[in-house]
């Protein structure tokens, strides 16, 4: 049943993200000052979404496991960071395709893209020190540890554009201008496309979760065994 | 109190077992050394382009030789078992790992206070122009430095690959105060005044070092004890 529930919440999720598509690319017109390639907001905002808030459930799953000590926290923060991290990745590349096209260059070393690749980094070394540690209660208390820190770069990703004057244009979604910047019909694809991709990416969670849960039985078995 | 005093015996301890074999010491300073004699070939000494550069210089330099410093916090611990005997004594791992953090702080000052007079002398700069706040940027940044160094050498010191894992984690989360620092560091050494925008660098170490040291302290019994 539960199998079920969360293959039809995958098939759910790309329906979504297909009738997205045929909006954002057949319904909606350009942009007056971009053209097509703003369309490139509509992947670029909701995967920094999805990958944050990965990010932010990973964090809490780590106070979790350090509050607790309760195995099932450790395998959602693992699950979460791999998703977050794909998304993360996701993330960069639509940004440098946007920045190809309006600003001519793929990378530049502005606070917000400088803390996006710095975030990504932090977290493709916690999956490395998890890598690192054979005994599975000393991994997920040293990771969780280590993912409370990351999540600090995070917190100074999404502030970096108040902070300091950068490059990477500033929000457009009502709820951080209040409003006015941005047609409704174009911001509401926005949110469609963002909970369209979190459903994936929840799916994407659970599936890992359970290869995760399946690992650690395989390991508890092995050591039985050898114990024999 | 008592955990002020807990942490200062425990930073007296590695000192002196520092300043007694000085491993960690002389391998940080001549690694400071070679690496300040390389920059001399990838840059023309004493050209316009070193002094733009110099604060990245210096803390390229001093973060370099000081994870060999941070790599010896707790590795220092290993033989005899010394790690367990340490945990076992009545005293918190928060204070153990102040007092480590303390003498890994004071090592890296040594390293600095030795690397920076070479760098002026090799690079024709005088660093001496703002002596006040260029003091206040090194403390500030080896703090931050010392206190997420010495957590994660912590957090990796059982690791088959401890040499390499301890510079893959700390380098990035580092960045924020080194950053910081090269910015800063450059400003003072040029004799630049430091603009408005530009405190805000100051503001990022303080917070900087602020967050991580209450994290760390706070999450440093996990890292130990479990």
């Amino acid at each position: 049943m539960r199998e079920k529930i969360l293959y039809g919440a995958g098939i759910l999720g790309t329906l979504w993200l297909v009738r997205n598509l045929y909006v954002i690319c057949l319904v909606l017109p350009d942009e007056t000052a971009q053209g097509a390639i703003y369309r490139n907001l509509f992947f670029h905002v909701p995967s920094w979404f999805v990958s944050f808030t990965a990010y932010f459930a990973a964090g809490l799953a780590s106070i979790a496991y350090v509050a607790k000590r309760n195995p099932v926290a450790d395998t959602l923060a693992v699950a979460c960071v791999e998703v977050g991290l794909v998304f993360t990745c996701v993330g960069l590349a639509t940004g440098s395709i946007w920045a190809r096209i309006i600003w001519g260059i793929w990378w530049t070393w502005d606070a917000r893209l400088t803390w996006a690749l710095i975030t990504a980094v932090i977290y493709a070394g916690y999956l490395m020190l998890r890598r690192a540690i054979d005994d599975p209660t000393t991994r997920a208390k040293n990771a969780a540890v280590l993912c409370i820190f990351s999540f600090v770069s995070v917190m100074i990703t999404y502030k970096s554009i108040e902070w300091w004057r950068t490059q990477h244009p500033d929000p457009v979604l009502s709820f951080r201008t209040g409003g006015g910047t941005i047609d409704p019909a174009m911001e509401s694809a926005v949110f469609q496309n963002m909970l369209a991709l979190a459903l994936l990416a929840a799916v994407m969670i659970a599936v890992r979760m359970r290869q995760e849960a399946a690992l650690r039985e395989v390991d508890s078995l092995r050591r039985m065994a050898h114990a024999r | 109190m008592r955990f002020a005093r807990q942490s200062l015996r425990i930073a007296a301890k590695d000192l002196r077992a520092e300043m007694r074999t000085k491993e960690a010491l002389n391998a940080a300073l001549a690694f400071g050394v070679v690496i300040l004699v390389i920059f001399s070939f990838v840059l023309d000494p004493g050209s316009e382009a070193i002094r733009e550069m110099s604060g990245g210089l210096l803390w390229l330099t001093f973060v370099f030789a000081g994870a060999l410093i941070l790599n010896r916090a707790f590795a220092r611990e290993l033989p005899n078992d010394c790690l367990d005997t340490l945990l076992a004594a009545p005293l918190s791992g928060a204070a153990l790992f102040l007092g480590k953090t303390l003498a890994s702080f004071v090592l890296l000052i040594i390293v600095e206070g030795i690397c920076l007079p070479i760098f002026g002398v090799l690079y024709d700069i005088n660093w001496l122009l703002q002596p006040g706040l260029l003091a206040a940027v090194l403390l500030l940044a080896t703090w931050g430095i010392s206190v997420i160094g010495t957590v994660f050498s912590a957090l990796t010191v059982n690791l088959r690959l401890r040499e390499l894992m301890l510079p893959m984690l700390v380098y990035p989360i580092m960045i924020p105060a080194l950053m910081a620092a090269m910015r800063l560091t450059t400003l003072l050494v040029t004799n630049e005044p430091i603009s408005n925008d530009d405190w805000i660098w100051f503001r990022l170490l303080i917070g900087f070092d602020i967050i991580f040291t209450s994290l760390a302290l706070g999450l440093v019994e996990i890292v130990l004890i479990g």
